[in-house]
């Protein structure tokens, strides 16, 4: 077990305890945030765990495409310099970040919060592909672009999505798959050599 | 057996957690050293060499540097990656529910050379995409028949008698079918048709190549795979977690 801080230190304890359950931070990381911030002024701590609680206070789902928002619809949704008629289907929030860093899509989004996991028991009811079903029925566009994960959960919910969509008869891409940029071929795996030669194009 | 720094070994991924930032815990299936596990590092990196061979249902070369709990992997080339597999909706249902029976059956570090071969050719079956029910029921069987659970079809299993073509019933607790006689000294039993029964019996006696011929009516099918269900659920003590999402597969029109 790791050197404690001193029996009448509960508190501090209780700190390093709390840190220690972040993604990433060990018990060390943990130990050396909370000496920090006990030497730290108390405005910096104030301003930190203010930030924490009002993260959790002031953000909802939006009720639209289910990206993490203030406002309900998101800066996104309610925008009208986006191209409406184009939605991109993606897994997590911080996905939506990656792609708007491109500069390069300027149409809408839906988050399903996850991909179909059999082994782990999620299945498209627990994900938020009935309310994405919704949302195009009630509104139609143009196009849907699957951008779930190249994994083989991303790639089994694409084929779902895919499955359950067409009905509806949008048409419905799938982002490019192959070689990652920066790659050498002879290290790269079947599949994805395979994925890259079939969506070759001209140069 | 000597105790190697490093080793290798063929190996089909079935299944895979996460660990921390960039890593994953995996379980591989082998032909001699039965179930393992293995720490991948980085392997959830977006410039990870490894990733795409040790994905789930692939078939690879796996090489390990032993650890003090975990052994982690070194290494990883694909043998084979069964895309036709994945890139199949139905498919890779079927494969989900083929690796959780094996999680569930097997026990780490225990030698089945020929549950190994099952799993194999079973992979490369399914993959094939034809006749899967019976693939799977062949599968089914041929497990249990490994683990030592093989169910009797051949006779009633209380009093030892040929069957009648008369009604029949299959007792999971007994595991094999109960004669009509018999039929009240068992708990919780199924009905099974006499079709059910031979083709049961036909599929353990036989070999994967001669099972994928033969043509049995969906009604068959399904009657088989109520059976086995109700079986594997009884001898795991739990509902396996893939089947609901293949009956939510072939319930879609």
């Amino acid at each position: 077990m790791n050197k404690q801080p001193s029996p009448d230190l509960g508190t501090l304890t209780r700190l390093i305890q709390e840190l220690n359950r972040l993604p990433g931070i060990g018990l060390k990381s943990a130990q050396r945030i909370a000496y920090f911030l006990l030497r730290a002024p108390e405005e910096q701590t104030k301003l930190l765990a203010e930030a924490i609680v009002s993260v959790k206070r002031e953000t909802k789902l939006c009720s639209v495409c289910f990206n993490v928002t203030e406002g309900d619809p998101c800066y996104i949704c309610q925008s009208d310099r986006r191209d409406r008629t184009k939605v991109c289907i993606v897994e997590q929030p911080q996905d939506i970040v990656a792609m708007e860093h491109t500069g390069i899509y300027y149409g809408l989004y839906h988050v399903l919060h996850g991909a179909i996991a059999p082994a782990e028991g999620v299945s498209a009811n627990d994900i938020r592909i009935m309310e994405l079903l919704n949302r195009l029925r009630n509104n139609p566009v143009d196009e849907v672009i699957l951008a779930t994960n190249t994994n083989l959960e991303g790639e089994h919910t694409a084929l779902y999505l895919k499955k359950v969509i067409m009905p509806l008869g949008i048409r419905i891409t799938r982002l490019a798959r192959g070689l990652p940029f920066g790659s050498e071929l002879e290290y790269a795996d079947d599949v994805t050599l395979t994925r890259a030669i079939e969506g070759r194009q001209e140069l | 057996m000597s105790r190697m720094r490093n080793y290798q070994t063929e190996a089909v991924i079935i299944k895979k957690v996460k660990l921390g930032e960039a890593d994953r815990i995996l379980t591989f299936y082998t032909p001699q050293l039965g179930k393992i596990q293995g720490i991948a590092r980085g392997v959830r990196r977006p410039k990870s060499k490894l990733a795409g061979h040790l994905e789930l249902f692939t078939y690879s070369t796996v090489s390990f540097a032993r650890g003090r709990n975990l052994d982690t992997v070194t290494g990883s080339q694909t043998i084979d990656s069964f895309f036709s597999l994945k890139n199949d909706l139905e498919l890779t249902s079927c494969a989900f529910y083929i690796i959780e029976l094996i999680n569930q059956f097997t026990a780490d570090n225990i030698e089945n050379y020929r549950l190994f071969q099952l799993l194999l050719e079973t992979m490369r079956q399914v993959s094939r995409g034809k006749n899967i029910g019976v693939v799977l029921r062949f599968f089914e069987l041929h497990l249990l028949d490994l683990v030592g659970y093989r169910p009797r079809f051949d006779c009633c299993i209380a009093c030892k008698q040929n069957l009648e073509p008369k009604t029949n019933y299959f007792s999971p607790s007994a595991g094999g079918v109960i004669c009509s006689c018999c039929a009240s000294t068992q708990p919780a039993l199924r009905y099974i048709s006499a079709n059910a029964i031979k083709v049961s019996k036909w599929l353990l006696e036989s070999n994967l190549e001669m099972a994928e011929r033969l043509r049995i009516d969906d009604e068959l099918c399904k009657e088989m795979e109520q059976i086995m269900r109700v079986y594997l659920s009884y001898l795991l003590e739990r509902e396996l977690r893939s089947t609901s999402w293949m009956d939510t597969l072939n319930s879609k029109p």
